[in-house]
């Protein structure tokens, strides 16, 4: 049987990279074939190829053994190929079957449409209102209808681009079951990830891209998730200096009761949220994107100040009536999860980039003249002590890599040496090495008796990092728990939501919020 | 096959600063050509307009005058500009500062001394703010668009003008005509070089575009402006609170665009007119864009549309070109600018031939559900 999809010799150019160098790889009928690679190793161009989305400069996509002309998505889709993209492409206030619909080159009529997709969700499983408002829907039952959608064109091929990233650990569990059912029906699915274990979980081949070069095949069940990393990264891993040991002083920051309205139109609220951190500790926020971390980030750092209540403290003093830069001033250094525009504008140099958090610590400016000269001097220490890769404090911060701004950005803060770091996403997007750079210089400031916060939706990380996390969903905190005690299982139900009565035991009796 | 824009890379630092040269000598080219089209001589018009100007030196004070109110005011809509704050009031706060000042000046006809003239500067200044601060209040508590706020306004002063002129400000010893009384010696701009049109507002309005270069290149305000522009989250994230800076531009761009009406109605005029405005606060508009937003290219792109102005009045007379002509003129050059704007950030490309070769359509109709059993 030929292979259902086969890459020979693919090449893809852009001006100044070569995002795909003579690609080649095969997916047989009814497998789950991993893509692997880190951000920037050519994972979404060659996907974007397959889909028709973009061409290739040289070599040839075949299907079922027959050479093929992939010239838009709509002519992949013809050809049994379909794809769940990272993104969602949704319309919050429509309905599901309404944007099953929109999605549809030639939707047939709604009580039609109805039927299939009832057939589709019984099929696998799958729950799903096709009355629901999408803005009422969890990540997990958008990405469905996002499956849902792929899977009424009857795939041969369903392209999954990082679809675990948004999800609680239940989530996953039920969306491998899925894509497991489905291939056992015949259908080839390329996943593709840079999460090693659930590829091991998952997967039963990979194709390993690097610079835009294969640079392995290999069986997931037979390698160590270690293996597999150092394969991606083209070097050896370092490992964190170890968390252990580790001692806490007196409360360094507290939040009591605070509650905050959500970002119009669909922004969670705030509710009654409450936590502390010690000196030398560093405590950790998990939760599914959506369920207000960006409101406690605004809240916290005082972009928002409108309609909260409720107290901050740092070391004992009040501060949430205070401004951003006065907070600042008092200690606090904040990192937003967005990078481009929002810690950083892209189109300035990184001295000016440098001028917009570490004036008032920094002495960048004084009586209303921006000192320059200083700031390019603190802008170069920040790049040389974080290992940033740039040109200099002249380069602008659009022209760096998604990690090594990210490097810069916290470096930036570390530098000021803050008594409370709040970090959101610290390493989303980043390469394995600048996360693992970027972890190791946070342990390093609570070792100093900084007090951490880190919202996250990476749980490996947060268990890497943190002492103690909480889960935030939608707008709560749930009660703190050590990291050495956790059970995993547990933080994904108070993800999804399900709040367990009491302890964090075997008590996993859902009870929906 | 259709045509894309597709965003460059990076766009080039050079080509961002040719794109004004481009833009000038595309405007010259097909100015000529549209205008022999139209009948006209339109080689000679163009060199009325743009060319003999520059080789008279006797009308090289008509240009420096000319361009002393576009550089004022430009500079003032820059710093908004930059800040993403539209501010298409200027004419409108242009006309207002300038009646301000008239008012002053009506006021002290019959007194004298040094302090007249100042004083009329300030009230000219203080009425632009107040008058670019009605948008600005719009906009900050209510959330109105400053785009049609400041533009509305902009008729209003003027109509303010007409009715003034008319009725309360008319000269009692003026047959009848609307306009004001002749302003006293001290209510008039003094001239730099004797002898000369050239005025005290020239050099002013080179002061004030090498005053705002180092306001923005190298002060925290003008830093809060560049970053509220580029990036507001970012802004938040600093620490600047962005109605500030909608207020700071709405009131620098109105103190200066009042300043330049002053320095108009107390120096060219010398009395209130109805047909004071002569719409340097549309052209101020071209001109900051001109001058890519830079204090220092603002005041070359001013002598380029005084050109406009000054050899626009002469091309009448010899070439026979209508008033509108100048104009048209100014448009075209906003509009190149804009195209050359555009293609210094994106790049023309036609979008994919569909494909040569006949699709091999194996697949199943795609709307029919039960996925799965392929083979």
């Amino acid at each position: 049987m030929p292979a259902r999809l086969e890459l020979s010799g693919i090449t893809k150019r852009f001006p100044g990279v070569v995002a795909n160098e003579a690609v080649s790889f095969a997916v047989q009928p009814g497998t789950i074939h991993a893509l692997l690679g880190e951000n920037g190793a050519g994972k979404s161009t060659l996907v974007k190829i397959i889909y028709g989305v973009q061409r290739a400069d040289e070599g040839t996509v075949s299907i079922d053994g027959r050479a093929v002309d992939i010239g838009s998505p709509k002519a992949a889709r013809a050809l049994g190929v379909a794809m769940v993209f990272q993104h969602f492409s949704l319309f919050e206030a429509m309905t599901v079957l309404e944007n099953i619909a929109l999605g549809m080159d030639d939707p047939p009529p709604a009580s039609a449409l109805e039927a299939e997709v009832r057939r589709v969700l019984d099929t696998y499983g799958l729950s799903l209102d096709p009355h629901r408002d999408v803005h009422t829907l969890s990540v997990g039952e958008r990405q469905r209808i996002e499956i849902v959608r792929a899977l009424l064109q009857r795939p041969k091929l369903l392209i999954m681009d990082e679809p675990t990233s948004v999800l609680t650990p239940q989530e996953v569990e039920q969306l491998f079951g899925t894509l497991r059912q489905l291939a056992d029906s015949g259908c080839s699915i390329l996943y593709i990830s840079h999460k090693l274990n659930e590829i091991k979980a998952l997967c039963a081949s990979a194709t390993i891209l690097r610079g835009g070069k294969v640079v392995a095949q290999c069986d997931p069940r037979a390698e160590t998730a270690r293996s597999m990393a150092e394969l991606m990264i083209g070097g050896s891993l370092k490992d964190l200096s170890v968390k252990a040991g580790r001692s806490f002083g007196s409360e360094r920051f507290a939040v009591s009761r605070l509650s905050a309205p959500g970002e119009p139109p669909f922004g969670t609220s705030l509710k009654d949220i409450s936590f502390s951190v010690r000196s030398g500790e560093i405590f950790g926020i998990a939760g599914v994107a959506g369920n207000g971390q960006n409101e406690l980030l605004a809240v916290i750092s005082g972009e928002r100040r409108e309609g909260v209540s409720g107290e901050i403290r740092l070391e004992g003093r009040p501060i949430e009536g205070l401004s951003v830069s006065d907070r600042r001033r008092a200690g606090l250094a904040s990192v937003p999860e967005e990078r481009n525009g929002h810690a950083a504008v892209p189109g300035m140099t990184l001295t000016e980039n440098a001028l917009l958090s570490a004036r008032a610590k920094k002495g960048l400016s004084a009586k209303g003249i921006l000192r320059f000269g200083a700031a390019r001097d603190y802008a170069g220490a920040v790049i040389k002590a974080f290992g940033v890769k740039a040109t200099g404090p002249g380069a602008t911060a659009g022209s760096l890599s998604g990690g090594n701004l990210q490097k810069f950005i916290m470096g930036r803060e570390i530098c000021q040496e803050p008594a409370v770091l709040v970090v959101s996403q610290p390493t989303w997007g980043v390469d394995a090495g600048a996360a693992s750079f970027i972890r190791q210089s946070m342990i390093d400031l609570v070792a100093k008796g900084a007090a951490i916060v880190v919202v996250s939706q990476d749980l490996d990380e947060l268990l890497e990092l943190c002492d103690r996390l909480a889960v935030l969903n939608e707008g709560r905190l749930s009660e703190p728990m050590a990291v050495q005690t956790i059970s995993v299982e547990r933080v994904g139900l108070l993800m999804g939501g399900v709040h367990g009565a009491h302890d964090a035991d075997a008590d996993t009796a859902p009870r929906a919020a | 096959m259709a045509l894309v824009l597709q965003p460059r890379r990076e766009p080039s630092k050079a080509m961002v600063w040719a794109a004004p040269v481009i833009a000038v000598l595309a405007t010259l080219i097909v100015g000529a050509l549209l205008f022999t089209a139209l009948g006209y001589d339109g080689f000679g018009a163009v060199n009325a307009i743009f060319i003999q100007p520059l080789l008279n030196s006797n009308r090289w004070q008509d240009l420096l005058v000319k361009a002393a109110p576009l550089t004022l005011i430009a500079t003032g809509l820059a710093v908004g500009f930059r800040a993403n704050v539209w501010n298409i009031g200027a004419e409108g706060q242009y006309v207002f500062g300038a009646l301000a000042a008239t008012g002053i000046a009506l006021l002290t006809l019959d007194m004298q001394g040094l302090w007249i003239l100042p004083a009329m500067v300030v009230a000219g200044v203080l009425g632009g703010m107040v008058y670019a601060s009605v948008p600005a209040f719009l906009r900050v508590r209510l959330g109105v668009n400053e785009i049609l706020s400041s533009l509305m306004l902009n008729y209003v002063a003027v109509q303010l003008l007409f009715y003034l002129m008319r009725g309360p400000w008319r000269d009692p010893m003026g047959f009848g005509f609307p306009q004001t009384a002749m302003f006293s010696l001290d209510q008039t701009l003094p001239r730099v070089i004797p002898g000369t049109l050239i005025h005290l507002g020239v050099p002013v309005a080179l002061a004030a575009a090498l005053t705002m270069w180092f306001l923005m290149a190298r002060t925290l305000a003008g830093f809060q402006v560049r970053v509220v522009g580029a990036a507001p989250q970012a802004a938040r994230f600093a620490g600047f609170r962005e109605t500030r800076v909608v207020w700071m531009s709405f009131l620098i761009g109105g103190g200066l665009a009042g300043m330049a009406g002053t320095f108009e109605v107390s120096g060219p005029f010398g009395q209130m007119v109805p047909t004071f405005p002569v719409g340097y606060g549309f052209t101020a508009i071209i001109v900051a864009f001109l001058g890519r937003l830079h204090p220092l290219g603002i005041v070359a792109a001013a002598l380029v549309l005084a050109l406009t102005y000054v050899g626009g009045e002469s091309a009448q007379t010899t070439v026979g070109l209508p008033a509108a002509a100048v104009g048209v003129f100014q448009a075209m050059l906003l509009f190149f600018l804009l195209g050359s704007d555009i293609l210094v950030r994106y790049r023309l490309v036609r979008k994919g031939a569909p494909p040569a070769r006949a699709l091999p359509v194996t697949a199943s109709p795609a709307t029919r559900a039960v996925p799965g059993a392929a083979e």
